[in-house]
């Protein structure tokens, strides 16, 4: 194991581990304090940043952060890179590697940023993001182009996609139909139409599964539907012929994560499999979705790497995104500030992760959401998740998830409304899916410049859907 | 408001409590629907950030024998963000070894205000119950986590510990508690060795009466079987939803 040093201000600075590295070069955050992996004070965080700006991309091809021979995640990273994209900045240090980014980004130059993505590993842009700012966050983001189909087209420039979750205690039909319907109303769910099961049993999956499937198809809405549930019950869900459009899991960055959320990627692929043969997409076969978030790995004892040292939440979250770019998936979020304040405190931890998250995931090729979230026990408001939002739209995102009024009535959080999203594309000019945006279009929806109408109840398209809702 | 058989969007709110058919303004929210729902975050706010007055409970919790202990977290903010200091008695806690079989404590947790409104109510209508049983003072516990009563309950020598806490309040219930029983409690137990009930918040949640039965049965049981946790339920002990 290299010790690396550096002198700033007469004070040396010794990081004994590439971990150890990582960890102390990470913008603040209440997890890494409390996995005990945080730089000490803000000049040690500035020296690990230097060391680190100072150190070859390539290295990270040969010394790993997670050991290799015990976790199944660390093979896949090395097992799947891609020499010959990782070519182009094979030679640059981090710190050479973020300004290439930056002046590839200031060039609007999107082949030269999107094609590296398989040539990258997680650890690599987990730490060029550690020298970033927001704005670097932001400006190499949404230069990063990929774009993703099942029934409706994701990714695009211009475009803020959104997930339809409409969450309810105990599943009950009407009331998720209810929430379906205000969503749509307000131009929502052009990602995917998405619910968190209160209970996982099978019969609910599908049951579930079955209603969304029936109001996609009624209205004809170019969109996908998914019920997220764990792997193992949408493979029963598979067995038993259900309508599944989406393979939903929850995925971490280490192998002990995994085991910990009931996952291998054996699993996986078998679900994948399962959904591409139903071949339910029609203009492309993008069958999988994945959460992810910042803590996940901690939360379950899981972040322990090379030598038993913590590593850093954010590479941890670097890591889970490998897992999810190895099955093509349709759809990935992270979910930015529902796991506690623990992990991430308070409004600028929240806001850097989102950033940070969107930004990782779509330089590694993922077609990276976010869902803009907050607990009541947070030091995190509205007024915090507004300017994330607006500043993930500009940074490209390709999607974020709404629930009628911000108030998940199921998950007892705050995510974003269905008005949030009217505003972040209003803002900023962005559209919503281009198969989704015609559909409303054709049910009378949109105003003359296109954007989603307030509707009086009596309009066609509102007495339309509403009939969808009627007991 | 407007009877259902005159407004379309009705059909919507009758069916589910989630926040649907709120209109607009421009994009936004119309300021009648904004400002509700700041209410009901402030709501949820104030209850985390209420400072803990064991006074309170105390005069609530009439001529019964109290105890204090504080957990390892200086203040909220170090409570928030270091949940294992909140399982830690503070350096220097002692507490007398009484051998009792059982404690009850009542703990801040993340909603002081479930504390305040329903943590002697809950208190007393169990210990009316628990006819048998010998019960060590009811401890008052600050900046404290679910955990914090392992550590109570081996000083105090007992062979279980209730932890009465607040709950993470949510948007429309900033004053649940809850209820953790744990059998032979000693620092390191984990969740799946201890029994909850939840959302103990009358008149919208789980009355005193009621959940204190649930509790009882649940201690008979555990006491039957020498554990808590998913062994017990598996014995078939009915939990309440929630």
């Amino acid at each position: 194991m290299t010790v690396r040093r550096t002198t700033l201000g007469g004070h040396t600075y010794e990081f004994p581990s590439l971990v150890e590295l990582l960890a102390k070069a990470t913008p603040a955050r209440s997890g890494d304090v409390l996995a005990g992996c945080a730089a000490g004070s803000a000049a040690e965080r500035v020296a690990a940043q230097t060391v680190l700006a100072d150190l070859p991309l390539a290295t990270f091809l040969d010394e790993q952060v997670v050991g290799y021979d015990e976790d199944d995640v660390t093979r896949l990273i090395v097992d799947t890179h891609d020499a010959a994209a990782f070519a182009p900045v094979a030679s640059l240090t981090v710190g050479e590697f973020r300004d290439r980014l930056l002046a590839w980004a200031a060039d609007g130059d999107e082949p030269a940023i999107s094609a590296l993505a398989p040539g990258l590993t997680p650890e690599m842009v987990a730490a060029v993001s550690k020298l970033m700012r927001n704005a670097d966050l932001i400006a190499v983001g949404r230069r990063a182009r990929v774009v993703t189909r099942l029934r409706s087209t994701l990714g695009l420039p211009g475009r803020l996609a959104s997930r339809l979750q409409p969450n309810h205690p105990t599943d009950d039909p009407l009331g998720v139909t209810a929430s379906v319907v205000d969503g749509l109303l307000q131009g929502s769910g052009d990602a995917v139409i998405g619910i968190n099961p209160a209970t996982d049993s099978p019969a609910q999956t599908v049951a579930l599964l079955e209603l969304l499937d029936a109001v996609i198809t009624r209205y004809g809405i170019p969109t996908q539907s998914c019920v997220l549930a764990h792997v193992t019950t949408t493979l029963r869900a598979l067995e038993q012929g259900a309508p599944v459009d989406l393979v939903f899991q929850s995925v971490a960055g280490t192998q002990e994560a995994n085991r910990g959320f009931g996952v291998t990627l054996d699993l996986l692929a078998e679900a994948r499999a399962g959904a591409l043969e139903l071949g339910r997409g029609t203009v492309g076969r993008n069958v999988t979705y994945f959460e992810t978030g910042q803590g996940s790995a901690l939360s379950a004892g899981a972040h322990l790497g090379v030598g038993g040292r913590p590593v850093d939440q954010q590479t941890l979250e670097c890591r889970a995104y490998a897992v999810a770019r190895h099955f093509e998936p349709l759809l990935v979020n992270t979910v930015v500030g529902f796991i506690g304040p623990e992990y991430l405190y308070d409004g600028k931890q929240v806001i850097r992760a989102g950033l940070e998250d969107h930004f990782c995931g779509k330089l590694l090729g993922l077609p990276m959401g976010v869902d803009v979230c907050y607990t009541n026990h947070a030091e995190v408001d509205a007024d915090d998740t507004d300017t994330l939002t607006v500043l993930l739209a500009a940074a490209g995102c390709s999607f974020v998830i709404a629930v009628p009024g911000s108030d998940d009535v199921m998950l007892h959080y705050q995510s974003l409304s269905f008005s949030d999203v009217l505003t972040a594309r209003q803002v900023l000019g962005l559209r919503p899916a281009p198969e989704f945006e015609e559909w409303l279009a054709r049910m009378d929806l949109l105003d003359d410049d296109g954007r989603v109408r307030a509707l009086a109840p009596d309009a066609p398209a509102a007495k339309a859907l509403l009939a969808a809702a009627q007991p | 408001m407007t009877a259902v058989g005159n407004d379309p969007w009705a059909v919507l709110r009758a069916a589910t409590r989630a926040r649907v058919a709120l209109g607009r303004a421009g994009d936004g929210l119309p300021t009648a629907r904004e400002l509700e729902f700041r209410l009901a975050h402030a709501a949820a706010r104030d209850a985390v950030h209420m400072p803990f007055e064991p006074d309170v409970v105390r005069a609530a919790l009439g001529d019964l024998d109290v105890l204090e202990v504080r957990s390892a977290a200086a203040d909220r903010a170090e409570y928030l963000q270091r949940p294992d200091l909140g399982r830690r008695p503070a350096e220097g806690t002692s507490l007398p070894r009484t051998g009792d079989d059982l404690a009850v404590v009542l703990a801040d947790g993340l909603s002081p205000r479930a504390v305040h409104e329903h943590g002697a109510g809950l208190a007393t209508a169990l210990l009316d119950l628990l006819d048998g049983w010998s019960v060590a003072p009811v401890v008052l516990a600050h900046q404290a986590r679910v955990g914090l009563g392992d550590a109570i309950g081996a000083a105090l020598g007992v062979r279980a510990v209730v932890v009465l806490i607040g709950e993470r309040p949510g948007l429309s219930s900033a004053d649940s508690l809850g209820a953790y029983l744990t059998w032979d409690p000693r620092p390191g137990r984990v969740d799946s060795e201890r029994n909850c009930v939840s959302n103990v918040r009358p008149p919208h949640g789980l009355g005193y009466e009621q959940a204190a039965r649930t509790i009882a049965a649940l201690l008979a049981g555990a006491r039957a079987l020498g554990a808590s946790g998913v062994a017990l339920k598996d014995e078939g002990t009915a939990l309440p939803p929630g």
